[in-house]
Formats: structure tokens, sequence, C-alpha cells
């Protein structure tokens, strides 16, 4: 397999781990909204907690973790791109 | 005072205007208790913001083609975060979401997490590798890589419609704060705004737009959060409210049970003259909806905003302009964090205005009390005048309940601060942050749509050989007319801001989300499968909102109809991208392969480093 193969299935493995956790929090959650808001965080209801601020803050970190995961790929790939690009 | 690189000096510019707006926010408290008028003070805040925004527009001219369309692509991740979200959150999002969050509460709140989520498809599926690409706008990402004009135009087509229903809405938006804060009628309010948004855009394009973004960011930033951490200690919610509301939100609950929800019947609302558009609580604030079908609702609703918020070329035509590949992706997660800043406050103030209005034991609640008494409540009377709020004593007995107070939902954001004792010069700056948020959104907007016309259907396939001159030329007067055009049917009062918002997702996931992923992760999408794709997404979508929505279905179908499978006007999106995505896959595995240099094409397009797509001049 060439390195670019490599390279692109490496990143479509990432792709799908994302997704997955983006799925997670924004659809998989809120499947058992009942149930959640059982249970508390912080004192609020934890469904209730999840759609008004959890999840957004998830996402958040989601998107930098993920990028550089990403740059790690780029890096042992050889497909880094220079500072000044 | 500014010496060297103006990219390098960027963190010292915004240093300084942070500073400076900052100071005006406290001359403007000294002359308020000078006794410089409520209404002045307005005037003075909107005056001296847009004419900022005016003055950078102004420096942020250019000749050059590539910093017209993409900013000449050295725009730092961080500043290209602000300028995204600025783009992202709307006047809908900054006067409309805690309103939102304040009637609809736990449900209402699938906005939150589907204008959020978006993102993270954004970062994954589109940005970094449209980035490579090197496009000047989405559907010249389209027009390239499945080749030929007709799908260029197809996807012109789709983003005009998309972004299109959404600029109307800003400038709506942009309208109703310019009147209110300047105290001029409606329709003057529209055209002044538009006049700010052209100012922005029109010497500069996308530079200039994204240094007046970045100024707008800060304002309405400020403009959002100052109230709600300063509201959440006036109402004895604590300083940090994020953390800090458990408490308020189990008090709310209790607060339901003690008045009842009640929902009122249309005839009773119709036969007291409930005025349009002004809504009353009939649902729980942090209570889940039981049931299935409550679910799907949730999650439909979701979905639609999150594909959506992927599919939409104003915001994906941000990510074009930063200096590298890299540098796109870390500028999705700076864009979204600087959007988390405003959404997980919404719910907060949602939270703190319901409970300032409706716990009896604090001094600015209403509910519960005699009618005569909250009628002669000075902001009450203000905004009675011009039917934001209004009262119908449906029992007869002369204390206010819970359905008995109806309430425009842009109330929660711009009479807050006023009804928990805040200064004026808060409303102020209020109106200061929404008018910032209106324009940033609908700037990116009526770029996009009229750098998609001059670029990909005046440049690419009408006049393929016109020099930059020319080409600049047409760019601006397209702007123009768009603007006026967008400001003239604004003018109108169509649809409410947040239906026609939610349409213009939907429009977008409908036409564009899978043309653009397929283009990207599968090879063997072929020219005919994406236009087919294309049309009938957008076609299947369109079609079936008319169906769907009342206002179009009595006079087109002669009745109303019952949404399938619980999808209404607001997910349409949910019956256009499916078809659209079958549709290509079938005709794309009918048609021959494409060849291989559209094959390699691709294949370059997926890594980050080597030539992009398209040459830095096109």
């Amino acid at each position: 397999m060439s390195n670019k193969d490599a390279y692109w299935n490496k990143t479509k493995n990432h792709m799908i781990v994302t997704l997955v956790l983006w799925a997670f929090f924004s659809l998989v959650i809120f499947m058992f909204g009942s149930e959640l808001n059982t249970m508390s965080f912080l004192g609020y209801p934890l469904a209730y907690y999840m759609t008004a601020q959890g999840s957004l803050l998830a996402f958040v970190i989601i998107l930098f973790w993920t990028a550089n995961k990403q740059e790690k790929i780029d890096e042992e790939h050889g497909f880094s791109e220079r500072e000044d690009d | 005072m500014f010496k060297g690189d103006f990219i390098k000096n960027l963190p010292k510019i915004y240093g300084t205007y942070t500073g400076g707006f900052i100071v005006f926010i406290i001359l403007m408290a000294i002359a308020e208790q000078a006794g410089v008028s409520a209404k002045n003070i307005g005037v003075m805040f909107v005056a001296f913001t847009v004419l900022i925004y005016a003055l950078i527009g102004y420096l942020s001219r250019t000749i050059q083609v590539d910093a017209y369309y993409v900013a000449g692509r050295q725009v730092p991740t961080v500043f290209n975060g602000m300028a995204t979200a600025a783009d992202w959150m709307s006047g809908a999002s900054f006067v409309a979401l805690a309103g939102g969050v304040y009637f609809g509460g736990y449900t209402y709140m699938a906005f939150l997490v589907g204008w959020t989520g978006g993102y993270v498809l954004v970062a994954t599926l589109m940005a970094p590798y449209l980035r490579k690409f090197g496009c000047y706008t989405v559907p010249d990402f389209i027009g390239t890589r499945y080749g030929g004009n007709l799908v260029r135009a197809c996807a012109v087509f789709v983003l005009f419609i998309a972004s299109f229903t959404y600029v109307t809405a800003q400038i709506n938006a942009t309208g109703t704060i310019a009147s209110r804060a300047l105290g001029i009628p409606f329709e003057a309010g529209v055209w002044v705004g538009l006049i700010s948004i052209l100012i922005c855009s029109m010497l500069g394009g996308m530079r200039a737009v994204t240094w007046t973004q970045v100024a707008q960011y800060i304002v309405l930033i400020i403009a959002y959060l100052i109230p709600v951490f300063w509201i959440s200690s006036n109402v004895g919610g604590g300083i940090f409210p994020h953390l800090m509301l458990g408490d308020e939100v189990a008090r709310l609950g209790e607060l339901e049970q003690q008045f009842g929800l009640v929902k009122n019947s249309a005839a009773d609302m119709k036969a007291a003259g409930v005025p349009g558009g002004l809504k009353y609580i009939s649902g729980s604030h942090s209570g889940v909806p039981e049931g299935g079908m409550a679910v799907w609702k949730y999650l439909s609703l979701a979905i639609c905003m999150m594909v959506g918020t992927a599919s939409l070329p104003h915001i994906l035509m941000r990510y074009f302009t930063t200096p590298s590949v890299r540098a796109a992706r870390k500028s999705v997660a700076w864009s979204l964090f600087f959007i988390f800043l405003l959404y997980s406050s919404a719910p907060m103030l949602a939270t703190l205005s319901k409970l300032a209005l409706m716990d009896p034991n604090l001094p600015t609640g209403i509910i519960g009390k005699s009618i005569s008494e909250v009628q002669s409540i000075e902001w009450v009377q203000r905004w009675s005048e011009v039917k934001q709020v209004f009262i119908a004593d449906f029992n007869g007995d002369g204390i206010l309940q819970l359905n008995e107070w109806f309430m425009r939902g842009d109330v929660v954001v711009l009479a807050t601060p006023e009804v928990a004792g805040l200064p004026f010069v808060i409303s102020g700056l209020v109106f200061a942050g929404g008018m910032a948020a209106a324009m940033s959104t609908a700037d990116g907007l009526v770029l996009a749509i009229s750098n998609a016309l001059s670029h990909d259907i005046y440049y690419k396939i009408i006049d393929p050989k016109a020099d930059t001159a020319k080409r600049l030329l047409v760019a601006r007067v397209l702007l123009v007319i768009i603007g006026a055009a967008g400001a003239y049917i604004a003018s109108f009062r169509l649809t409410s801001i947040l239906g026609s918002v939610a349409w213009a997702f939907d429009f977008a996931m409908s036409g564009l989300f899978f043309p653009l992923v397929l283009g990207v992760w599968w090879k063997r999408a072929t020219r005919a499968g994406a236009i087919a794709g294309i049309v009938s997404g957008i076609a299947s979508g369109t079609l079936y909102l008319l169906w769907v929505f009342p206002k179009f279905s009595v006079p087109l179908f002669g009745g109303v109809n019952t949404p399938f499978l619980g999808i209404d006007h607001l997910r349409f999106g949910l019956i256009g991208a499916p078809i659209c995505l079958i549709v290509m896959v079938v005709v794309s595995l009918m048609t021959k392969e494409p060849s291989p240099a559209t094959q390699k094409m691709v294949d370059d397009t997926r890594i980050p480093t080597g030539k992009a797509i398209l040459g830095k001049q096109h």
C-alpha cells in the first residue's frame, strides 16, 4: 500500500471515530432524555444540562482533540505543512 | 504605534479596540448619570459601533481578486474563529435564542445542540478539504470537482435559495433593532441597516467582512455576557450562572407546578385580541416531554440543523481564508469555542429572566400579582405600547396567571436588563450587540451570494476573459443589488425571524450536503450524479415544504396536510437530503466513472501538502 493510501485509511478511521463521538453527544444521549433527567449534575437535571451546555462543551473538546490527532497523522506520513505555507 | 506587518499586529489592534469599546461603555454610563436620555444613549451606541465597522470596511478596501474573494488567505486561526462566530451568530441567535428557550424549554434546545454539533461535521468532512482545493466559493468546488457549467449553475442556485432566505431574516433583524434603537419606522430601519451592511463589505469584499466581523464579535459577546452575569448576581443567581443555576432551574419546576401550565384555546386568544407573534409559557422549562414522538421531534430538528450547518456556503467559505489546511481545522474548533460562549449563556439568561418574572418572592415578579398593579409598572407600559407584551385576564379574577401573560421572544434579551433593574446603558449595549450580530451575518450572506454570482456565473460561465477590474466591478454591483433585493423583501415582514432561518438550513442540506461530502469522500461520484442529486434534493425538499406548510398548502393543495412522520416545515431537509443522496449514488453508479484526471484531483484534495487544485488567482 502506498504512503498516500495508508494516510487516507488512517484519516478515514479517524473521521469515523470522531463522528461516533459526535453522534453520541448529539443524538444517542437525547434518545434517553427522560431517563437522564432523573439524574443530576451541578444541581441541574442531566438531560437539561446536556442540551443547555454539556453537549456543546463536548463538541468544542472533540474539535480540538480531532484537529490535534489529525496533525499527528499528517506528521507520521510526512504530509505536514510548513508554517509559512 | 503599530510597526510592521498588519497580521502580526492583530492582537494589539483588536486589544486596543476592545479597550476603546469598554471606555466608550463607561463614558455612556457617566452620560446616563449626567442625565442624557435613554433614547440618546441607544442612538449613540448604535451609531458609534456602526461607524467603527464602516471605518474598518473602508480601510480594508482592495483591488486584488484573492483579497476580495478569500481575504488573501492570511487570516490567522483564532481571528478566523471569531469572524466565523460573528458570521454564524445571527440577529436571531442574539435576539431570539434566549426567548426561544424561555418559551420552548428543553424541546427548543434541540436548536442549541444542532447549531453547535454541525461544526463537528464541518471540521471532519468539509473545511480542510475545501481549503486544500483552493476554491473561491462553494460552487467553485462543485463546478471544478464534477466539471462543467451546468453542475456549477445548479450549486449556485441552491446557494442562492438557502442564503437568500437567510439574508432577508437578517436584514429584517437589522431593521428591527435599528428602528427601536434610533426611534425610526421599521421600513426606514431596514434601509439604514442595509446601508450599514454594504459599507462594511462593498469596498473590500471578504477582507473587509473578515475584519469587521472580528470587531462585531467582540461587541456582541461583550453585549451578551455582561447582562447575563450582572442579572444573575442581581436576582440572586450567583456570580457565575453557568455553573450555579441548579437551584433556580429546580425552583422554576416548583413554580410551574404552583401556577399550573395551562394551554389557552385559540378562540380565547383571538377573542382577547392577543397581538400576533406574542407567546405564553405552556411547557416545562427543564422537563423532557414523554413519548417516542417527542424524542424523534428533538432528534430530527437537531439533525436538520447540524447537517444544514455543514452545508451553508457563508460558513464554509470562511475556512477558505486561513493560511493552511491545518489552520482551517483548528479554526473550526476556535469558531465553536467562540460560539459556545454565547450559546451556553442563552439558556442561563432564559432561566434568570423567567425566574425574575415568575418568582413572587422577588421584587421583579409579576405572575400572581394583581393585573392593575402589573399594568402600572414602567417597563410593562413601555413594551405594551409597542405591542411586545400583552395581558389578557381570561378567568376575570384580576390576578395575572401564567397563561395570561403574553410576550414576544425578543423581549427576553431586550428587556430583561431593564426588568432586573440594570441601568439603561446596558440596554444600549444590548442594542449595539444585536445590531453587530445581525449585520455580521447579513454581510457574510450577501457576500456569499454575490461572490457566487460574480465568480461562478459571470466570470466562469459568461465572460471568462474579463479582467480583474471588470470582475471586481461586477462583484460590487451584484452586492448592492442582492442587498437591496433582500431589504425590499424584508420590508414586507413575510415570516417570523426563526421560521425562515431554519428553512435556510433545510434548503442547504437538501441540495448541497451530499454533493460536497461525496465530492471529497467518494471518487466514484460523477457529474451526472451530482446534477441529478442537487436537482432532485432541492426539488423534493421544496415541494414537501409547499405541501406541509399551511400558508402554502392551503392555496396550492386546497387544505392543511398532516406532516409525514412528524416532519414539519422546520425539518423538510429530512426529505430533500436522503433523496439527494440516493439519486446521486444511483445515477453515479449508472454513469461512467470519472476520468483519471478527476480522480487524481480528488486524491490531491485529500492530502494537506502540495499545490492547491485551483491556483492562487483563478
